[in-house]
């Protein structure tokens, strides 16, 4: 099913320990873990095997011990906190499982905030996150607090937050397990909308198996390394069967 | 991103209205106090604002201008006669007791005795009577404060046409005058030179407090202060120089400055505590929100700015609050005529930089914490 041309993100050998002295713990084992355009990707594994922190390190927002990172071919392993900070801001929407939607901003406010963050005008920015709020469904909700919102709305205000700016990476923790079923399939139809457009990609750690058929490729992670990558929807269902 | 912060921080009623009245309490604590301070030490100078005189001569030993060391009477000639002063007028100044006949009530007053025939440094608003009344024999012009003071106790305020008692003397109020009220002594009692000396001051060998003084045309009034301490021996102030060394004798002699630095402290320490411990727990509980935009890509610079900028907004709106109090406040205070009050620039311009440093310390407790923020703490539940 995948045609792959090249990986939106590479990994290779990334180590990362926690800790120090007796506490010292080895997260990732030195993992590998490729991630092609186009595609989303699930990250799954038993918790605790290192799949949040693997996401962080693929997202610039911790720095892995050793090994190489790529995303969109340049190595953010080794850019300067600076010029990392820069190229998260261009490229990467975050989706988080607790939304982090700032509870005082409307939802408009909340969804510009990635706009004004790469210096856009107000106005702008607004106009800009009202149209995408549209597309997410949430029009008529751009003036609400977050706090008036339900959890499922929440999320997709939080999926046009993660969009408004247009990156190429979408990275997801767990974004449906705060939500119930018909929420759920919302924000995955949404999601994998999205990765169908040819440049982007989605990855999504979940230990949520009802969302596992939106798949396009999912890795196996266990004790700090993924282990195994089932790159079809055919191969996952096979797989995890009798889920979806 | 500066309106995100702006908005963050107001949507959080509660911790935003604490940080407000925290530092709007601190600006009251220091600015109410300090402009009671400066309106206490401008009573200290009253006789300068009162009599208008460009140069002072005292005694050697004078350093303030509720002192009286007398001179000799023929000092005053010996002032005249130096180069460049075109007139010189003695003035009697010195607290002496004095009693309402209706109703043996006694006061202390500040007698102050002109030069009979130049009225040099009578006081330049009469608000009842007239000043002229002054020369006619057995007289005097009272302030607003004697007034208020002698008037307890009777049926109808005292006024022109009373009769006061100085030293077992009759004396009749012909004139009531507006000044600015002494810090010590009593309200200012304002008669001739020659009577306040022969008849109801306390007699001693030397009787002459103060020789008012004019340049003459073209010349300043420090040239011919210093020229005057050269050929007579005596201390010779001009107005302002006068004013400082009286202000300089009551900080180094009273408690005063030492209480009010105080106040300014606390009120210091009260804000910063408050300020500081409300700010901080703002952004401990903003810590998740506040890493999402970090690892969205907000620079931390940017991030340190907007906790400074909210800190900085919450400051400056406490201190807007905190200044009009203590203005509302002074315009009472003024209206009383009782509590000293007086607001020179310098005293907001100080309390509004130690505001903003309130607030910088204030913000620098979130600054830390964010700036060390790893990123990643956003994913984690
Ligand atoms: N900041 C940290 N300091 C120390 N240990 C950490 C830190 N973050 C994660 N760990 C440890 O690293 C290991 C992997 O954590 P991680 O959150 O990546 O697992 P996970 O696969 O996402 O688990 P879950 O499915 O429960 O979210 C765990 O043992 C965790 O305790
Ligand atoms: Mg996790």
């Amino acid at each position: 099913m995948s045609t792959v041309t090249r990986d939106a993100v590479q990994m290779r050998g990334v180590d990362k320990y926690f800790g120090e002295g007796d506490a010292r713990t080895h997260v990732l084992k030195t993992t590998d873990f490729d991630a092609p355009l186009g595609e989303l990707v699930m990250l799954v594994g038993p918790s605790g095997c290192g799949k949040t922190t693997l996401l962080s390190v693929l997202a610039g927002t911790l720095n892995a011990d050793g090994g190489q990172v790529s995303v969109f071919g340049e190595r953010i392993d080794q850019m300067k906190p600076a010029a990392l900070t820069r190229f998260r801001a261009q490229n990467i929407g975050f989706i988080f499982q607790q939304f982090n939607l700032i509870p005082t901003l409307t939802a408009a406010e909340n969804v510009s905030v990635p706009l004004l963050i790469q210096g856009k005008s107000n106005a702008v920015a607004l106009k800009r996150a009202r149209d995408v709020l549209e597309r997410v469904g949430l029009g008529h909700k751009a003036g609400e607090r977050p706090s008036k919102l339900s959890g499922g709305q929440q999320q997709r205000v939080a999926i046009a937050r993660a969009l408004v700016h247009e990156p190429r990476l979408l990275i997801c923790d767990e974004p449906t397990s705060a939500l119930d079923r018909e929420n759920g399939t919302l924000v995955m139809q949404l999601l994998r909308d999205v990765a169908r457009s040819a440049d982007r990609t989605v990855i999504i750690v979940t230990h949520d198996s009802r969302i596992y058929r939106y798949a396009d490729r999912m890795a196996e992670m266990e004790d700090g390394r993924v282990f195994r990558t089932l790159d079809s929807a055919v191969a996952i269902a096979a797989e995890h069967s009798g889920h979806g | 991103m500066y309106l995100v912060a702006l908005k963050m921080l107001f949507g959080d009623q509660s911790k935003y209205m604490m940080l407000v009245s925290g530092m709007a309490f601190a600006t009251l604590l220091m600015a109410q106090q300090s402009a009671l301070f400066c309106g206490l030490m401008s009573w200290t100078y009253s006789p300068l604002v009162n009599i208008s005189a460009s140069i002072w001569v005292a005694d050697s030993k004078v350093e303030q201008v509720n002192e009286n060391k007398p001179m000799r009477d023929t000092d005053a000639d010996r002032i005249r006669s130096v180069d460049g002063v075109a007139w010189a007028a003695p003035l009697y100044q010195g607290i002496v007791v004095a009693r309402d006949p209706t109703n043996s009530n006694f006061k202390f007053i500040t007698l102050v005795g002109l030069d009979a025939t130049t009225l040099a440094g009578a006081p330049g608003r009469i608000v009842q009577g007239t000043l002229d009344d002054l020369r006619r024999p057995g007289t005097a012009i009272i302030d607003e404060f004697a007034v208020e003071r002698f008037s307890e106790g009777r049926d109808q305020p005292i006024g022109v046409g009373d009769l006061l008692e100085i030293n077992d003397n009759q004396v009749e109020v012909v004139g009531i005058c507006d000044v600015q009220r002494p810090f010590i002594g009593g309200p200012f009692v304002y008669t001739t030179y020659d009577r306040a000396v022969s008849t109801y001051a306390y007699k001693s060998r030397k009787m002459l407090t103060f020789v008012l003084a004019e340049p003459a045309a073209g010349l300043s009034p420090t040239d011919v202060a210093r020229r005057i301490e050269a050929g007579t021996g005596l201390k010779a102030f001009t107005r302002e120089e006068f004013r400082w060394s009286t202000i300089r004798w009551f900080f180094r002699n009273t408690g005063i400055p030492m209480v009010m630095g105080i106040t300014v402290f606390i009120g210091l320490v009260v804000g910063m505590a408050i300020s500081a411990q409300t700010f901080y727990s703002f952004v401990l509980e903003n810590t998740r929100f506040l890493g999402a935009l970090k690892a969205m890509g907000t620079p931390t610079p940017v991030l340190c700015k907007m906790l400074l900028f909210q800190s900085v907004a919450v400051g400056l709106i406490g201190y807007g609050i905190g200044i009009g109090i203590t203005v509302a406040f002074g315009r009472m205070a003024l209206s009383t005529r009782q509590i000293p009050y007086a607001m020179p620039w310098q005293v907001p311009a100080i309390v509004l930089g130690i505001v903003l440093l309130i607030s910088s310390v204030a913000a620098l407790g979130g600054i830390l914490r964010i700036a060390r923020l790893e990123p990643a703490i956003v994913f984690r539940a």
